[in-house]
């Protein structure tokens, strides 16, 4: 029905900005899409150019089969709920939520049954007659979500609809936007700088950085398989632990070693790895796949690696510990019931199976 | 304390200083309320107040003038109903004759002396028609160039709206000789488009309304775009509504301003019948010269309507005063 193709998307400011840089993807009809990235990654922009609030420089956007390049943004078929609500301040929820329809002509008992629907769907029924500034602030994001959904739209674009909502707001209204997702059954493409709504929320993942796509995956996949080191460092929290060394042989196995880190690869790796032997690389390991040795030892003791445990962050249900190895820095995730203390001497070790190399230059994933 | 002490002499610094700023125009009301001849005293009062002399007799009180008093016996002469004398040089004891004053003596009619002395309903006329003429005027042309100017993006944007603003720092003697000169080869000389047309945009109104449109989130305007709003309809159905208390202030400052316009109207035209209030005001200045008092009644009443006005509009205009130039 509606599927998404953007084809060699470029867009250049005035001011000779290249903002947003030969972007090609493709949104499947009923997915949903979340492009994340760190702020003035481009996400934003690409949102607008699909909406048609800013001209594209050169390339191709389809909606359905449409090519929608010089059409105007009313005639898209879309919906754009924004960051900061948007809300008409002057009118009533209902007049914000009807007044796409009312600018369509359409005649008012249809109106009044749309806006009612999306009012229903929302739970907004009892406040029609308010003014946006006597809503709190998630209320005024599910009228900006109603404004969307009463004009039925073939997609619907989110532009960070939850940074301005606080962080408890922020987890009830994902999982309704994914509901809502699944019973409106639109294509929708989300933006985010958010990694967390990214993982939850998405079909699949859109990774933008300086105007550049790094990856397109389903979540897990980008989580567990990232093509770059940046992939691999913005997604998850805390973040993966990047070590910069070598790859040396040391008793006929091929060891990662840095001055505080000495580690050896499994057998895939080695193979894989080999053409590095003697150069340098980059080890990444995510956080919970760092263990205490005393619990689960996941090598013999020369595989184990002594860190320094340096700051503890209790969560309650976990533990993050900055440790020092050497002159590297690792966080580790434990589990509660392993409870070292700052200041103490620590063996860990590594689920290698787990772990990731990159290429120092092209910072490109090898493993 | 310290934060009470603080605050008082703030507020005797600020009284003081409207007390300066007010003390002419009591001057004003009040002697616009007073007789001639008590403004010839050149009493400093601000009340007006009305003396006169009366004779205590047998039958009753007479109004007196007198002529001369002495300990024991003074003469007068004595007034009619009319204030007319009835009979002259009576001499009396002095101690029948009683002072009296009367506090306030107003006398209103000096206003209806001065406003029948020349045409002044013509006049106010005409000030109303130019002033709200040029209103429209105003409001139309700013609100369309402001929202070119915070909106839309065309080459030379931030030039052209530089030299706006220099414009502003003109004074508007300098361009006297050639407004009138090219008025005149408009033919429009002597005839009301020559006092309304070239007040029909103003610059300050532009860049009033050009900071309240930028202050306005550019993603009200992207939201009613794919709602399917027209850029006018934009114009009317989002911005129009959100810009009503911009409006009331820059109305109030473009009708204070054509109210009290008096060099221009002054130059342009010249008929009788075109005159706009202040020009009327200085004509009747220079024949009612030596009836301060109807000057000053003339003074009082041409500047009433903008005084109501003001303090109608009074929270807007110090809201946003206070507010421009602070945003963007």
């Amino acid at each position: 029905m509606a599927k998404i193709t953007i084809k060699n998307l470029n867009k250049f400011y005035d001011n000779g900005f290249h903002a947003v840089k030969d972007v090609s993807f493709e949104a499947l009809d009923k997915e949903f899409m979340v492009l994340v990235g760190p702020s003035g990654c481009g996400k934003t922009t690409v949102l607008r150019l699909i909406a048609g609030l800013e001209e594209i420089s050169s390339g191709e956007i389809w909606i359905g089969d449409k090519l929608v390049n010089n059409v105007h943004p009313k005639d898209r078929n879309i919906a754009m709920v924004f960051q900061n609500y948007a809300l008409y301040p002057h009118m009533t929820v209902y007049d914000n939520m009807a007044f796409a329809l009312k600018l369509r002509k359409e005649d008012k008992a249809t109106i009044q049954k749309k806006v009612a629907h999306a009012a229903e769907l929302l739970g907004i029924e009892s406040m029609m007659k308010r003014r946006p500034a006597q809503l709190s602030g998630g209320q005024r994001q599910r009228v900006a979500l109603g404004r969307a959904i009463v004009r039925n739209p073939q997609v619907f674009l989110f532009d960070e609809p939850l940074s301005n909502l606080d962080a408890k707001l922020r987890v009830q209204m994902r999982s309704e936007i994914v509901k809502l997702h699944r019973h409106l059954e639109n294509t929708m493409i989300y933006v985010t700088h958010d990694q967390v709504e990214a993982m939850t929320m998405a079909d699949r993942i859109v990774v933008m950085k300086d105007g550049v796509i790094h990856q397109i995956d389903t979540p897990l996949d980008i989580y567990n398989n990232p093509a770059n080191m940046f992939v691999a460092g913005f997604i998850g929290s805390p973040a993966i632990n990047l070590l910069d060394g070598r790859l040396e042989a040391r008793d006929s196995q091929l060891c990662f070693v840095t001055e505080g880190v000495s580690i050896a690869l499994t057998k895939t790796q080695e193979e894989t790895l080999k053409s590095y032997k003697d150069k340098a690389i980059v080890f990444g390991i995510r956080p919970e796949d760092i263990y205490d040795a005393r619990f689960d030892s996941m090598a013999d003791a020369p595989q184990q690696i002594m860190a320094l445990c340096d700051i503890v962050e209790p969560l309650g249900n976990e533990y993050h510990l900055q440790l020092k190895a050497g002159k590297d820095d690792l966080t580790a995730r434990f589990d509660p019931k392993e409870l070292p203390r700052a200041g103490e001497q620590l063996a860990i070790s590594v689920d290698m199976a787990k772990a990731h190399f990159f290429d120092p230059e092209t910072q490109l994933s090898l493993v | 304390m310290k934060e009470k002490i603080r605050l008082g002499i703030i507020y005797a610094l600020l009284a003081i200083f409207g007390l300066f700023m007010i003390v002419p125009f009591v001057w004003m009301v009040s002697t616009s309320l007073m007789t001639q001849s008590e403004f010839n005293k050149q009493e400093a009062v601000f009340i007006p107040k009305e003396e006169y002399h009366v004779w205590n007799t047998d039958g009753g009180q007479r109004r007196i003038l007198v002529v001369q008093t002495e300990a024991d016996s003074s003469v007068i002469h004595v007034l009619n109903k009319d204030l007319k004398i009835e009979q002259e040089y009576i001499k009396v004891p002095t101690k029948q004759i009683e002072k009296i004053v009367k506090k306030p003596s107003l006398h209103w009619d000096n206003y209806k002396k001065a406003f029948n002395k020349v045409p002044f309903a013509i006049y106010f006329k005409n000030t109303l028609f130019v002033s709200f003429a040029s209103l429209i005027g105003v409001m139309i042309t700013s609100f369309l160039a402001a929202y070119a100017f915070a909106r839309m993006e065309f080459k030379g944007k931030q030039l052209i709206f530089l030299m706006f603003l220099s414009m502003m720092m003109v004074p508007a003697p300098i361009y006297l000789i050639s407004s009138y000169m090219l008025l005149d080869k408009f033919n429009w000389l002597d005839t009301y488009q020559a006092l309304i047309v070239p007040w029909c945009v103003n610059i300050f109104t532009i860049f009033m309304f050009r900071q309240h449109f930028r202050s306005l989130p550019k993603e009200l305007f992207d939201a009613a775009m794919i709602d399917g709003a027209s850029t006018f309809g934009i114009l009317w159905r989002i911005v129009l509504p959100l810009s009503k208390p911009i409006i009331a202030t820059a109305s109030v400052f473009t009708l204070i301003s054509s109210w009290n316009s008096f060099m221009w109207p002054l130059v342009m035209t010249n008929r009788p019948e075109l005159r706009v209030l202040q020009v009327g005001l200085s004509y009747f200045n220079q024949e009612a010269s030596t009836q301060t008092t109807l000057l000053m009644a003339a003074s009082t009443f041409s500047i009433l309507p903008i005084l109501i006005l003001f303090f109608l509009a009074q929270k807007q205009i110090i809201a946003s005063t206070a507010k421009t130039g602070m945003k963007d």
